[in-house]
């Protein structure tokens, strides 16, 4: 059974945007970022760095905070207002090290019992000669491995872009949450034209039949909730978003919280065994 | 001389019609041997090698020492005792889960074509004695790629494996997550890794064998979370291919990049083994992972 839907979402649904615009939107640099997330939703946000094994990895922030008076681990990815933070980030793509550092964080929020919240925003895992050097895959695989079973609850909330397995890594998760113009899929409509059509420049016609919006991800099942967004998209009322945010997250925490953990656990398999159970 | 001359005419409209006789028989003969010179070309080395020739060298070219990626049905054959396996799951096949245009046709045309119902095979059987589940890619079908069917295959096959208390071996050779399925290929990765996560909390061995190539979505999941992983020589393994990489980083990347060898060096793999030692390499780890004497 699916939780029910935020208010607002039937209006949503009638505004009648195409997806390319909903990948426009989603990738807006205006749009609010993890700091926005961390510093409004939470109190008291204490950043942690490094993987332990070899450096930190700035596209990936990870740390301790608040969410209404419960201590919590807070995750996602970092992407910047501007060309220069951007690069800082690497364009919210993540190195090897930003994976392993989320896996430590989200290993700790279980020994000390703190829920895991994610924010995703990545176009994917940054392609690089030294993030593949140092197993950009198997990074991400043991995120994968360690959540499914990770013995306290996860929500994973899509704000922009979910962009592959460099996305999918921070979304193994009780409940996935979407902003109503943020996108989600198994690669950016670019790749994905490369791939299929050998022509990125078909990515507008990719974007129309890759299925990736909030709402198409809501019908298949996989998505639980949509926040709605202001017209023109969340930058143009940040607080709105926050507060949808805030209640949903405390709703879904208030019941997940109450689950014993072998459910939550079987809950969780379940939730990702049943998607294109044949 | 009137006879003469009649007499070189009549050998020079013999010799003319032995030619074109011989002519159209040299034709007709290379028509018919057309099939017998169809073969497969060595891509490393050119030379050309029949069917029969490539199965009995294990699809390594004879010439050069080239793999050949490897038919399912001939891997399995290949790996376990006698060749002898029962399939698994043979009846699931992919449905057309974001409505993608053609690709059910396509799916329809590769199955006729391969005689593959999608881009892998489950099997158990015996390897040097010892019982284990196989899961084996097979890359004449969309590239080895992972869709629902495939996702669903490895799923069932580890969850198989945990409940019968099996050996999970995994011949990887992929080119990542199927585009055609969208975002249910990507959630294949995540269903995929969770189930060999609870063959692992349930005592279970995994091995992963890659094979070339192994990448995107296949590498990011179950093909990385091996007790054991296995590389075949020379294989492409890494997460983004080599020319995403080369564009982002605008230079050429050096020989060697992402293949076995360079895997093994970067820690991300326990052995390169050759082809025709594999069967023998996985009799061995099968044999080291009966239960121990330590206790539990
Ligand atoms: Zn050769």
């Amino acid at each position: 059974m699916r939780p029910i839907l935020p208010r607002g979402l039937f209006q949503a649904k009638e505004k009648n945007i195409t997806p390319r615009e909903r990948v426009l939107m989603a990738r807006s640099p205006q749009r609010p970022n993890f700091k926005f997330y961390s510093e409004n939703l939470f109190e008291g946000f204490f950043e942690v760095h490094g993987d332990r094994q070899y450096g930190d990895d700035s596209a990936i922030s990870c740390g301790i905070a608040l969410f209404e008076g419960i201590p919590v681990t807070v995750a996602g990815h970092v992407k910047g207002r501007d060309l220069e933070e951007n690069v800082a980030v690497r364009f919210g793509m993540p190195n090897p090290e930003g994976y392993r550092k989320f896996r430590r964080a989200a290993l700790q929020a279980e020994k000390f019992h703190r829920p895991l919240i994610t924010f995703i925003d990545t176009p994917g895992a940054y392609p690089g000669k030294e993030a593949e050097a140092r197993g950009q895959g198997e990074a991400i695989a043991n995120c994968l491995y360690t959540l499914s079973n990770l013995k306290t609850p996860v929500i994973a909330i899509v704000t922009g872009e979910g962009g592959s397995g460099g996305a999918l890594a921070l979304g193994v998760a009780d409940r996935i949450i979407m902003l109503e113009n943020a996108v989600y899929s198994i690669l950016s409509p670019e790749g994905f034209a490369t791939i299929l059509w050998k022509d990125a420049k078909r990515s507008d016609e990719a974007c129309e039949v890759m299925k990736l919006t909030a709402h198409d991800l809501y019908e298949f099942g996989i998505t639980d909730e949509i926040i709605p967004e202001p017209d023109g998209g969340a930058e143009n009322d940040p607080q709105m978003i926050i507060a949808a945010l805030r209640e949903v997250i405390a709703e879904e925490l208030r019941v997940l919280m109450e689950k014993d953990t072998d459910t939550l656990i079987d809950e969780r398999y379940e939730k990702f065994r049943k998607i294109g159970r044949i | 001389m009137d006879n003469n001359q009649n007499m070189a005419k009549e050998s020079e409209i013999f010799e003319s019609r032995k030619m074109k006789l011989n002519l159209l028989k040299a034709f007709r003969d290379a028509t018919a041997r057309k099939p017998k010179i169809e073969g497969v070309e060595c891509p490393a080395c050119g030379a050309k090698t029949d069917d029969a020739e490539l199965q009995n060298s294990m699809y390594i070219c004879e010439h050069c020492g080239h793999y050949f990626p490897m038919p399912a049905d001939k891997r399995l054959q290949s790996i376990y005792d006698d060749g002898e396996h029962e399939l698994l799951f043979a009846d699931i096949e992919a449905k057309n889960p974001i409505g993608f245009p053609g690709y059910k046709v396509k799916l329809g045309e590769l199955k006729a074509k391969t005689g593959l119902d999608d881009a892998c095979v489950c099997a158990k059987g015996k390897i040097g004695g010892h019982r284990a589940v196989a899961v084996v890619f097979d890359t004449r079908f969309l590239m080895g790629s992972m869709g629902t069917a495939v996702g669903e295959k490895v799923t069932r096959a580890a969850e198989y494996a945990a409940e019968a208390k099996l050996p999970l071996i995994v011949f990887a050779s992929s080119g990542g997550a199927r585009m055609q399925e969208g975002i249910f290929s990507l959630m294949q990765m995540a269903k995929t890794s969770a189930a060999v996560k609870r063959h692992s909390d349930n005592g279970g061995l995994f091995i992963s064998v890659l094979s070339h190539p192994t990448t995107g979505g296949v590498t990011a999941s179950f093909a990385s979370l091996g007790d054991i992983i296995l590389a075949e020589p020379k294989a492409l393994i890494g997460f983004a291919g080599p020319r995403v990489i080369e564009q982002t980083i605008g230079e050429k990347l050096p020989d060697g990049f992402q293949l076995s060898e360079f895997q093994l060096e970067h820690g991300f793999a326990d052995a390169v083994i050759e082809r025709k030692q594999l069967r023998e390499t996985l009799a061995q780890l099968l044999k080291l992972h009966r239960k121990g004497g330590a206790r539990r």
